[in-house]
């Protein structure tokens, strides 16, 4: 109950982050050049400007820019985040309708990315300065180094081109129409290569940090006391390392939310994935700018959600943090 | 009756390349009988943390046992394997350390670590397993034990925390238990208590201790027999009260002269007029407070009340947590103080602007307790020195000039000004320190636990210093410290803290000799080796 | 003095700056071994590489040389990456250096900044900039520059913290000394080491986010840029896959040396993590 308070009045704390996102971004598409109306009339293939004035003012972008920010914040308290004018749906619609693609992509990357990073750090760390060190430390580095959508571009040339193993793209295969089990196969099957693609430089990262972060547990006090009192290397790593060396790891996830987020869109844009990513790619390239807005707040609520789940994480390994609310 | 536990042969254990010394110990051979205590004794460096952990093979990995033999229950630990070392370690050899906090996991519960003992190495049920251990937790008299089972380490104070590592080590009662300056940490009342319990335990369970320290007094309440350890090797050993009253080696009558005796050196004539007078000082702090609430209110410095007699030293002693170095804070206004005057040279300083601050603050000067921290490392000594000066508008050259002049005055070689800060051993630091307090011609001194950080043959230097310049240049000094014999061996005058307030102020004889105050008569008793140092000091008039 | 040798004594430190040189070399070079416009036509399109010794790297679907478009790439990609690092680690600092010596609502307020600014993905921040401003060298770059400040500054910060009541610093209050005087002559020098070690990660995910940028076509087209070159790769990936690959190892290099340099100064500047 504690734990839950103390993560909400976390949250809670960051409603005026929120608020100074989309203020903050919403000034800044002030400057952009042309608006919703000038995009709008582009894709009819022009109109006369009495026209463009008549959709200005239905669209409420003939009031002062503070009005048009308040219509704005009003409208969103509603969850109301507008139209867009290139899909011709309310942005919320089309956001919804490109979400679980990201949430998907996200989740897979994350866990594989978490997963891989702890193994390796903990065998990395175990054979410090020795070749298993070296080789995972060396491969962490090139991952590190690799662009992802490279590596995206490189590993559709192997698995898809050359070997066939994989689909190059897509969610799923729009051809034939499948159902239940099938379609997860199938979706699954195309969510490997963005997957890994996405996850690689994380992993690099989670690497990296699990073993530091276990070298630096294995040097506290309370490690010796484990192996005084007779504990073996085993257990004294199971029962005492690696909840402590795990603390880093799970405050790093909370921090890479937002590039992790960020590195979506170029992956969804290389596998051609209908996510969030790649609409924020689209509107930025159409100038659809209120769609783009309406990305920016979901993405926001999305990293705000994952810090969320975090701290309720964080507060559940360590007793200490409960304590200090 | 007494067999013997342990035994050391000849035990030498080599230093990786590019450490100070090739042996971190050279040619130790002691041994220590069930039923005794035996007080490993050395400063810092003099290998004896080293020995404890040799004894229980958990050397870092460069540092190797060059030869020599550890004889325990029939066997070479020397040359036991992984396994058999597992066996031993926790069952037959048990350990405490120095800092109860970092030796405790902190995300594991009391009662699961002390379990953890019996689940290594014994087959017991876990009901069996947390029936033990609630034994152990009254065994060792922590309040509450049902509750300290199911609490984290933080959430015990520091005593308590070792009381539960002493349930921990003695779980399976071992025939050796190696405690590693497992009082330094600690307050000197809690200090007395977990003394008190380590020897009560000892005694009952017959149970052979290696108990490693640098503090004479400590050595004096509870050790049977002693060894004395210098560089690595041993240059002394014999029962206590030989070693303690008729040591040998020139290195042990150093180290026993260095010790500070409780007594008051005779009462110096003090001046009738204050430079200094602090009147109803009060900070409280507020923590934690989100929109108002479960804020806590820490009451600092409660309303104190002071006079420094001009030229003279007045003590400010405490525990931790008692508000003397918030004090000090406020007394040099690194903290403003909430209420209450501080009058130097009739002019009430806590009123004073940040401007005001700035330029009235070469009068008072502050020393402070670490002396690796509190010089900046990336600046020279001579530099550090002239800082003060510079910053009051004297000119660069004549600043450099004048602290060399000051490396002299308190005992440094003035060519060392072009030296950085971690070219200089402790002592010397807080010498600098020292020097670049002195570079602004202060009239008042503060001093914040100068000589705590130090080892006790560097302490007395520093203090003996101390009183020199004092008398030289006329300073009056406000010495915080929370050890007594520290206190009572420079200060004129001594005010007692706790929990923020002056408890007891008087003439330093007076307060030490007769306290009027329970939590003072407490203090002075809680010394450890309180008699010894009486003895000491009359034995060395 | 210690630290160099300490540093000369990593085999992947030296490798590192190695790597480093060659690459900035690449970029001064360009221009003497290329005199002509990299994004000119050369050649026929699409020749492999190493099938013609006139175009060492092969050439593009647009028939320009791939070896002039790698080495004036270097330039553009050194260039970014150095100069929005730069801009990055001063705002960083200056914004960390105000909230961890103030404190108290100064603190509250920029922290909130920086907050907002991790909450957003910094490359959903980067592309509403471009979208903005347009995506000149320049702009690109400041952008850049501006998404990559909040973590250099949370760096600082955090040194700051730490600083601000280590006894030294406490001394130079007591000695009379100024708010400025001690940021900049006690604190600062202090904690800067770790910042700079961090430009190198600034760097690394600089030069990575602006190639990102370029291959989503979204950077300035008209400079022979690495990502350029891999987005116009794309459309010939099926076959001529080596368009894409070539510039991809380079920006791995480029990545892989500045890391190694900043890892090497690490361990160099902080002896004691490595003894361990």
């Amino acid at each position: 109950m504690r734990i839950l308070s103390l993560a909400g009045r976390r949250l809670a704390a960051s409603v005026p982050t929120l608020f100074l996102i989309l203020i903050g971004v919403f000034l800044l598409l002030q400057l952009a050049p042309g608006d919703t109306v000038d995009a709008l009339m582009a894709q009819m293939g022009g109109g006369d400007a009495a026209t463009a004035e008549a959709l200005r003012k239905f669209y409420g972008l003939d009031l002062s820019v503070p009005a048009q920010l308040g219509n704005y914040l009003w409208h969103l308290v509603r969850l109301d985040l507008g139209f867009s004018s290139i899909y011709g749906k309310p942005v919320a619609t089309v956001i919804l309708e490109r979400l679980p693609p990201t949430i998907l992509l996200m989740t897979a990357s994350l866990s594989f990315a978490f997963f891989f990073g702890l193994v390796f750090g903990v065998i990395a760390s175990r054979g410090v300065n020795r070749w298993p060190d070296t080789l995972i430390s060396t491969l962490g580095l090139i991952f590190y180094a690799t662009p992802s959508f490279w590596f995206g571009l490189m590993a559709i040339v192997v698995f898809s081109v050359y070997l066939q193993w994989l689909p190059p793209g897509g969610f799923e295969d729009i051809g034939t129409v499948q159902t239940g089990i099938w379609r997860v196969l199938d979706i699954a099957a195309h969510l490997v290569l963005p997957t890994l693609t996405l996850g690689l430089i994380f992993l690099a990262i989670y690497l990296r940090i699990m073993r530091a972060s276990m070298l630096e547990v294995l040097n506290l006090d309370f490690v010796r006391t484990a192996r005084a009192k007779g504990l073996d290397e085993t257990h004294v790593i199971t029962r005492h390392v690696l909840r402590n060396a795990l603390l880093p790891m799970v405050t790093l996830i909370g921090l890479q939310a937002g590039t992790m987020l960020g590195g979506s869109v170029v992956v969804e844009s290389v596998f051609s994935l209908p996510g969030l990513g790649r609409l924020a790619y689209e509107s930025v390239v159409q100038r659809d700018l209120n769609t783009l807005l309406g990305i920016v707040f979901v993405s926001a609520l999305l990293v705000i959600s994952v810090n969320f789940v975090v701290d309720l994480l964080y507060a559940r390994l360590d007793p200490r943090i409960a304590a200090e609310g | 009756m007494s067999e013997t536990v342990l035994s050391l042969d000849a035990l030498t254990v080599r230093l990786p390349k590019g450490a100070d010394r090739p042996h971190a110990l050279s040619d130790v051979s002691l041994s220590v009988a069930s039923n005794e205590i035996l007080c490993v004794v050395g400063e810092s460096g003099s290998g004896k943390s080293m020995m404890a952990n040799a004894i229980m093979r958990l050397l870092p990995n460069e540092v190797t046992i060059e030869r020599g033999r550890m004889m325990f229950d029939g066997r070479d630990l020397c040359a036991a394997d992984p396994a058999e070392m597992r066996e031993v370690r926790g069952a037959g050899i048990a350990m405490i350390f120095q800092e109860p906090m970092t030796a405790l996991n902190p995300l594991r519960t009391i009662g699961d670590q002390i379990g953890e003992m019996f689940a290594i190495h014994t087959g017991l049920s876990k009901a069996e397993i947390n029936a033990r251990v609630q034994a152990l937790l009254e065994d060792v008299r922590i309040p509450d034990p049902k509750a300290a089972a199911k609490a984290y380490p933080h959430e015990l104070s520091g005593g308590q925390r070792q009381r539960a590592m002493i349930a921990m080590a003695l779980a399976l009662d071992p025939k050796l238990l190696i405690a590693d300056e497992p009082t330094t940490a600690l307050d000197v009342t809690t200090q007395a208590q977990i003394l008190k319990l380590i020897r009560d335990l000892q005694q009952r369970k017959k149970t052979a201790v290696l108990f490693i320290t640098h503090d004479f007094g400590v050595v004096a309440k509870i050790a049977d027999r002693v060894v004395v350890m210098q560089h690595g090797a041993i240059v002394e050993q014999g029962t206590a009260d030989a070693v303690l009253n008729d040591p040998q080696h020139a290195y042990t009558r150093q180290l026993i002269a260095a010790v500070p005796p409780l007594t008051a050196p005779p009462p110096r004539i003090l001046s009738g007029k204050d430079i200094l007078t602090i009147d109803g000082v009060s900070k409280t702090y507020r923590t934690g407070g989100f929109l108002g609430r479960g804020a806590r209110i820490t009451e600092a410095v409660k309303n104190v009340s002071l006079h420094l007699p001009r030229g003279a030293t007045l003590g400010i002693v405490g525990e931790s947590g008692s508000g003397k170095s918030t004090l000090a804070r406020c007394i040099v206004r690194l903290i403003d103080p909430d209420t209450g005057s501080i009058v130097l040279n009739g002019k009430d300083w806590a009123k004073l602007g940040r401007d005001d601050v700035r330029r009235e603050t070469r009068h008072i000067q502050m020393v402070f307790q670490d002396p690796f921290a509190s010089l900046n490392p990336r600046r020279k000594a001579a530099e550090l020195v002239a800082q003060g000066p510079i910053v009051h508008g004297a000119d660069r050259a004549t600043a450099i000039a004048e602290a060399r002049k000051l490396f002299e005055l308190v005992g440094l070689d003035p060519s060392a000004g072009d030296r950085y800060p971690h070219e200089f051993s402790g002592g010397q630091r807080q010498r600098i320190g020292l020097a670049r307090a002195l570079a602004l011609k202060p009239d008042v001194l503060v001093a914040d636990e100068p000589v705590s950080a130090l080892d006790v043959s560097v302490q007395a230097q520093v203090l003996r210093l101390l009183a020199e310049l004092r008398q030289q240049l006329g300073l009056s000094i406000i010495f915080i410290t929370h050890d007594l014999r520290v206190a009572a061996q420079i200060c004129d005058v001594v005010a007692v803290m706790k929990d923020g307030a002056v408890v007891e102020q008087g003439l330093t004889a007076e307060v030490f000799g007769k306290p009027q105050h329970p939590y003072t008569q407490a203090l002075l008793s809680a010394i450890p080796g309180g008699k010894f140092a009486r003895e000491h000091s009359t034995a060395a008039e | 003095m210690d630290a160099v040798k300490r540093y000369f004594r990593s085999p992947a430190a030296v490798i590192g700056l190695i790597l480093l040189l060659l690459v900035i070399a690449m970029a001064i070079s360009a221009g003497l071994l290329y005199p002509r416009d990299p994004l000119a036509l050369a050649g026929r399109p699409l020749i492999w590489p190493f099938s013609n010794p006139r175009f060492l790297l092969g050439t593009d679907n647009s028939g320009r040389d791939i070896a002039a478009q790698i080495f004036y790439g270097a330039r553009i990609s050194l260039l970014i990456g150095g100069v929005a690092t730069v801009i990055a680690i001063l705002i960083g600092i200056l914004v960390g250096a105000f909230a961890g010596y103030y404190g108290g609502w100064v603190d509250n307020v920029l922290m909130r900044i920086t907050e907002a600014f991790q909450t957003l993905p910094n490359f959903v921040l980067l592309l509403v900039l471009v979208a903005v401003f347009g995506s000149t060298l320049t702009t690109v770059t400041i952008a850049v520059g501006v998404v990559s400040w909040p973590a250099p500054a949370r760096l600082t910060r955090a040194e700051f913290l730490s600083l601000r009541n280590r006894e030294f610093v406490q001394a130079g209050k007591t000695l009379g000394m100024k708010d400025v005087q001690l940021i900049l002559g006690e604190i600062l020098p202090n904690a800067l080491p770790p910042v700079i070690v961090y430009a190198s990660v600034v760097m690394a995910v600089a030069i990575l986010l602006e190639s990102a940028l370029a291959f989503l076509r979204l950077s300035d087209p008209n400079v022979a840029s690495w990502g350029n070159l891999i987005g116009l790769g794309r459309d010939v990936l099926r076959v001529q896959w080596y368009v894409s690959a070539i510039p991809g190892i380079a920006i791995l290099v480029t990545v892989l040396a500045v890391s190694l340099v900043g890892q090497g100064l690490n361990d160099a500047l902080n002896p004691r993590l490595k003894s361990r």
